[in-house]
């Protein structure tokens, strides 16, 4: 087993607050550069970039972990991931089914765009992306495993859109395969003040929207290979696999 | 005042926490954010919110909280109105929005 290097938390530029500048292409080299093995394609509300993403990034050698950051209706914002292409358009569908019919604006919330690998704009989502969907925090846990997914509450240690700023604890049924803290943090920091959560497994991301930031927090799993269901064992602690925050 | 002289005043629905209906008001607080209804409601207020998760319950518990009521006709979610019924907290629903409801509670406490 060895040491992958995985940031799960990257935005593109579909979400409207992901810099233009984070088109597919850029990303995947980006991450090269930055010497990730594993990302993670977390867009506001939409997977509609992961497609793409894991080709561009199989090339380079990368292992994309492809899913979304959901909000749910209480405005927590929770990462999901999802194994193949099958349980991705699955839950994709939900996404389509449960976000409101708002429309976006360009000029306050920025452009939500997919575009292909040299950075034609192929696809446009008018619909808010940002939006909470209309299903609860617990709805989409479940929704999400039972697709066989990872369920994760982001950024936990932010005092906006996390699941201690929105419910103000944990809930007692909390079904979380992990917990996220973002870059301004460390899990050990975090767990000083809330040594309620000793039990889950901390992982620690970039939540970048803009290039610089990819890689800038990122998580060791210890791993025999960089695969869905690897790194599901290592966030479980299963079989010696584990990781590691450095 | 008792819940059940707030219930009749507003015209609001019982969802669940029929045996709390007896406990006494002192007062009102409205707030969505639960962190602030921790730190800042009064033991015995009743409390308004569009909030429908389960942790409501556990928040009005820790603050001796009389009641809750759920604004727009939201929805309690099913481990919210059985955590309603163990603790004892009436959960209250009404079709109108925050302003209006908060104030006719106002006049009615008046």
């Amino acid at each position: 087993m060895d040491f992958f290097r995985a940031d799960l938390h990257i935005h593109t530029v579909l979400s409207p607050c992901g810099d233009l500048e984070m088109s597919p292409g850029n990303i995947v080299s980006e991450a090269a550069f930055k010497g990730l093995d594993i990302i993670g394609i977390t867009d506001h509300n939409t997977t509609r970039h992961c497609d793409l993403i894991t080709k561009m990034a199989s090339e380079k050698g990368i292992y994309v972990m492809q899913g979304a950051e959901v909000t749910t209706k209480e405005e927590v914002h929770c990462l999901a991931f999802f194994e193949n292409t099958d349980t991705l358009k699955k839950f994709q569908e939900f996404l389509d089914a449960s976000l409101p019919e708002i429309k976006n604006d360009p000029s306050i919330f920025g452009y939500q765009v997919q575009v292909d690998e040299d950075e034609n704009v192929v696809y446009e989502e008018s619909r808010l992306l940002i939006n909470a969907l209309y299903r609860s925090i617990k709805e989409t846990a479940a929704y999400i495993h039972s697709l066989n997914g990872l369920f994760i509450p982001a950024h936990i240690n932010r005092t906006k859109n996390s699941i201690y700023s929105q419910l103000g604890f944990l809930p007692d049924n909390l079904d979380a395969d992990a917990l996220e803290v973002s870059k301004t943090t460390t899990p050990e920091q975090f767990l000083k003040s809330h040594p309620e959560i000793k039990d889950f497994t901390l992982i620690r991301s970039s939540d970048a929207h803009y290039l610089n930031d990819i890689g800038t927090a990122f998580t060791s799993f210890y791993i025999n290979a960089p695969t869905f269901a690897e790194i599901g064992m290592a966030l479980r602690g299963e079989n010696g696999r584990k990781i590691v925050i450095e | 005042m008792k819940i059940t002289d707030i219930i009749t005043g507003l015209n609001l629905k019982v969802v669940s926490g029929h045996n709390g209906l007896s406990n006494e008001i002192t007062g009102g607080y409205v707030s969505d954010l639960l962190s602030d209804v921790i730190g800042n409601a009064k033991e015995g207020q009743i409390w308004i919110t569009l909030q429908t998760h389960q942790n409501i319950i556990a928040v009005a518990s820790l603050k001796d909280i009389s009641a809750i009521i759920i604004v727009k006709g939201l929805v309690p979610e099913v481990d919210t109105v059985e955590k309603s019924n163990i603790e004892k907290i009436p959960l209250l629903s009404t079709e109108m929005d925050t302003f209006n409801i908060a104030g006719r509670l106002f006049e009615l406490l008046r």
